[in-house]
């Protein structure tokens, strides 16, 4: 089979392509806010609120074993009441999401909220918290397996899927909505996530809430990684955020130039990630990355040449 | 002479401790005021309270003719974010209409043209397409103030605006905002150059060791006790 009918074979599956929508579109919304992150020193915020996302996440996938335990602890007989039984199915029906969603909003309100409090200072907060879910959430997978096989599970959240194909309908639905609602909130807060992102203190005096705004842009963070954490994983989604941003200012000079160059960017990288990740079965996340890597190493050596030339 | 103004017995600071107490003063409209002071004599706490970003402890600051709280143009110091800030300077002067643009997502037309009037009217039209973070100090300075002016054409507050800039772009700033003053707007200029505040302001609010040392008009201020202690030993660090 040549490349392109191998494409094309897989491409007939209705999932494969809902799969490489959702991958996207999710690479649309990473870039947008990436350059608002990037440039607020935050994007250690990402990072850090990545790893609360893993956390979630085996607090999600080990929540019906752990329920299951202490069921049948508490009532010393080794079969689960009818009742209790529905719990449990219920919980391990429940689509991950819904718990990783609400933890990693919280913790992106709370990460805000310490930057402006001085008794632990916003990068050791950073620290502290991203390092801590991770232990947590190793501790709990290893604890309570729900599957036999768990560094295979520990990896895939790391790390993303192997395979793009093993994203479930229903997260594909999810992921569609929320980009929407990351996109559209993004072209209608533009201006507004532009100033505060150059002068806080300007627009604050001036009587417009920035406390807001900072708070929506935790906001969105937070789901961007929610939702990127199904493609490249817990471990590389900060690349996804900042690698198109950094890559864009290295060559564009206004804000909106970068906006759009990083966004483009992050599509492209995303779509030859997704496919060569198909024709050469190589694991998703990080054939995006390190196509996001490649073109970060070319604006540079770009940028590096035309200031040359300016200074020549 | 309207009173845009009044400070009236205030004091500054945070719980449990007062940075700056017993200050009183007024502005009127088309006053240059310049605040002088040490670095930690309560500038900078004075600043968010005038801004309505920071309420005073106790005591009264109060809004009266035309101006109204939030009102206030101001010209902050840079941060560090900035300075390698990728943005066009259209966009960073159109950013001072956002107050004006409330929750509508988009700049207007008259928004728009606004931000194009004052940039032909601090001279610099020519560097709209540029990038901020590859102008000279002065310019960038220039860009700021393009800004402020698009939020209000009142009051403006300039946090130390000529700190960084070489001489030629200090004198060039200073006349600027001179030029800007006799336009009737109201200048407040924290800093802590004596020999150009006594040479432009009309008013010098001089405030250190907690308390205000001075308030009034600038010949006053030279002929005091204060103005000639501080005029001196900045001359001697001169000379």
């Amino acid at each position: 089979m040549s490349n392109y009918e191998k494409l094309q074979y897989y491409f007939e599956f209705s999932y494969v392509r809902y799969a490489f929508i959702v991958g996207i579109l999710i690479a649309l919304c990473s870039s947008l806010l990436g350059v608002t992150l990037v440039l607020k020193r935050f994007s250690f915020i990402g990072d850090g609120l990545s790893h609360v996302a893993f956390g979630a996440m085996s607090l999600a996938t080990t929540l019906p074993v752990m329920i299951k335990k202490y069921a049948l602890e508490w009532t010393g007989e080794n079969k689960l009441s009818p009742r209790m039984q529905s719990v449990v199915k219920w919980f391990a029906e429940l689509n991950d999401m819904y718990i990783v969603l609400p933890v990693t909003l919280i913790c992106a309100i709370l990460l805000l909220r310490t930057g402006q409090n001085t008794k632990i200072k916003g990068d050791a907060a950073v620290a502290m918290i991203s390092v801590g879910s991770l232990a947590i959430g190793y501790l709990l997978m290893n604890r309570y397996p729900s599957r036999a096989n768990i560094s295979g599970d520990v990896c895939s959240t790391l790390f993303g899927s192997t395979s793009i194909i093993t994203l479930k309908t229903e997260d594909v639905r999810l992921c569609i909505i929320m980009s929407v609602v990351v996109i559209l909130t993004y072209i209608l807060f533009y201006n507004k996530i532009f100033a505060v992102t150059f002068d806080e203190n300007f627009i604050r005096a001036s009587g417009v809430k920035a406390n807001a705004y900072n708070l929506l842009i935790a906001v969105v963070t937070a789901l961007i990684i929610v939702l990127a954490m199904n493609l490249v994983g817990s471990l590389l989604i900060s690349a996804l955020i900042i690698f198109p941003a950094l890559s864009a200012m290295r060559v564009f000079k206004s804000f909106r130039a970068v906006i759009i160059c990083s966004a483009v960017i992050s599509v492209l990288c995303a779509a030859f990630g997704i496919i060569y990740s198909i024709l050469y079965s190589t694991p998703v996340g990080s054939t995006i990355v390190a196509a996001d890597l490649v073109v970060f190493l070319l604006f540079s050596v770009i940028s590096a040449i035309a200031g040359r030339r300016k200074a020549g | 002479m309207s009173a845009q103004m009044i400070c009236s017995n205030a004091s500054l600071g945070y719980e449990g401790g007062i940075v700056a107490e017993k200050l009183d003063f007024t502005i009127n409209k088309g006053d240059y005021l310049c605040i002088l002071g040490e670095n930690g004599s309560g500038k900078s706490t004075l600043i968010k309270a005038i801004l309505g970003l920071k309420p005073q402890v106790s005591g009264e600051i109060k809004w009266c003719g035309d101006v109204k709280k939030n009102e206030v143009g101001y010209l902050p110091q840079q941060t560090v974010v900035q300075k390698d800030f990728p943005a066009s300077v259209r966009e960073i002067v159109r950013s001072g209409c956002l107050a004006k643009c409330g929750l509508r997502p988009f700049y207007n037309k008259a928004e728009k043209e606004l931000a194009e009037s004052t940039m032909k009217q601090l001279e610099i039209s020519g560097l709209a397409k540029r990038c901020y973070r590859e102008l000279s100090g002065g310019q960038q300075q220039r860009v700021l103030l393009a800004r402020a002016l698009c939020a209000t054409r009142k009051m403006l507050l300039l946090d130390e605006p000529v700190t960084g800039l070489d001489p030629k772009a200090q004198l060039e700033l200073y006349e600027l905002i001179a030029k800007l003053n006799r336009e009737g707007i109201t200048i407040i200029m924290v800093s802590h150059d004596i020999v150009s505040a006594v040479k432009y302001a009309s008013h010098i609010l001089h405030i250190g060791g907690r308390k205000q040392l001075f308030f009034g008009k600038k010949e006053d201020y030279v002929r005091s006790a204060t103005g000639k202690l501080f005029i001196g030993s900045e001359m001697m660090e001169n000379e």
